[in-house]
């Protein structure tokens, strides 16, 4: 992975291939480190599978040997000196939290959040997304939820629409407020 | 936020409008992206963005977008599977840019591109 976007695009996948129907996405930097939290209420995993999800090819399907999604993040979070840890719950969902230490010479860059998003609400609509972007005192909150009740029978992720969130709505520095925006000032890249 | 609201119930307005009107017509597709970890890795999101921003141009409708995890060829990905019908033909090794004239070439003016198949690919 050569970003840490695609490790959220990979990870909340695997959220969906559990069945959750809400997931939070929460990035938090300061000057030194990028915090990454997903969560999300799908199947859970048993403290077994849970002992075993960072082993390479370690995976609960029974298809075919695939599971490196989360080994290839502990591995770039372990680059870093950074920690990562899961915590789930049969049937009620799992946490996955990542810090990477940015000033690392191995940390990956952050990437593009917002075309992972766009990609999550383009395939995977009736998802509902909480995506948080915390930096240098401010906030930003997107909430598909919200944006669904007003669109109500249009599709969040009909073309129109998706062009429009493309467009407008996760340009950090433009001066929208859709989502719960929070923090006061316009975001400052 | 009022201002976005707004913004937001006028495309919703609009948006109905023309589903209204696109309705009548019947493209009946549907592409099916591989974003496992393998495709996801090997560029998965650039495509599927390319894809959604040609349809988007082309101003094409009843197109369905959506996802698959790994279907075990991830030497293959970037892939995706086109349905036209009950048609479909899969794309493999694909770039932004082939995602594009897959999009015109496959769905607008109705030509398999045949060197881009894993048929193809494959021999």
């Amino acid at each position: 992975m050569r970003d840490i976007s695609m490790h959220i695009l990979d990870l909340v996948m695997n959220s969906i291939h559990a069945n959750a129907s809400f997931i939070r996405i929460t990035i938090s930097e300061t000057s030194e480190t990028i915090s990454l939290k997903i969560e999300d209420n799908g199947r859970g995993m048993t403290d077994e599978t849970l002992k075993q999800v960072v082993d390479p090819f370690f995976t609960t399907r029974n298809t075919r040997a695939v599971g490196l999604g989360i080994p290839l993040l502990y591995q770039n979070v372990k680059n870093t000196a950074g920690s990562f840890n899961i915590d789930s719950k049969i049937n009620q969902g799992t946490i996955i939290k990542a810090l990477f230490n940015k000033n690392h010479i191995d940390c990956i860059p952050l990437g593009d959040v917002k075309e992972t998003l766009l990609s999550l609400i383009m395939v995977e609509p009736n998802v509902n997304y909480i995506y948080k972007h915390e930096k240098d005192n401010q906030q930003y909150v997107l909430n598909t939820k919200e944006i669904k009740d007003i669109l109500a029978e249009v599709p969040i992720n009909h073309i129109e629409v998706i062009n429009w969130l493309k467009k407008d709505l996760l340009q950090y520095n433009k001066d929208f407020k859709i989502g719960l925006y929070k923090g006061g000032s316009k975001w400052q890249n | 936020m009022k201002k976005s609201i707004a913004d937001l119930a006028k495309i919703r307005q609009e948006t109905l409008r023309k589903i209204q009107l696109r309705d009548k017509e019947d493209t009946n597709c549907r592409i099916v992206v591989g974003m496992g970890t393998c495709g996801i890795s090997a560029g998965a999101r650039p495509c599927l963005s390319a894809i959604v921003d040609e349809v988007h141009k082309r101003g094409l409708s009843n197109i369905q977008i959506v996802q698959t995890g790994c279907v075990g060829m991830c030497r293959l990905e970037p892939m995706f599977d086109v349905y036209v019908g009950n048609e479909k033909v899969t794309y493999v090794n694909m770039t932004p840019e082939k995602s594009r004239q897959v999009v015109v070439e496959h769905i607008v003016n109705k030509r398999v591109i045949q060197e881009y198949t894993i048929g193809e690919v494959e021999k």
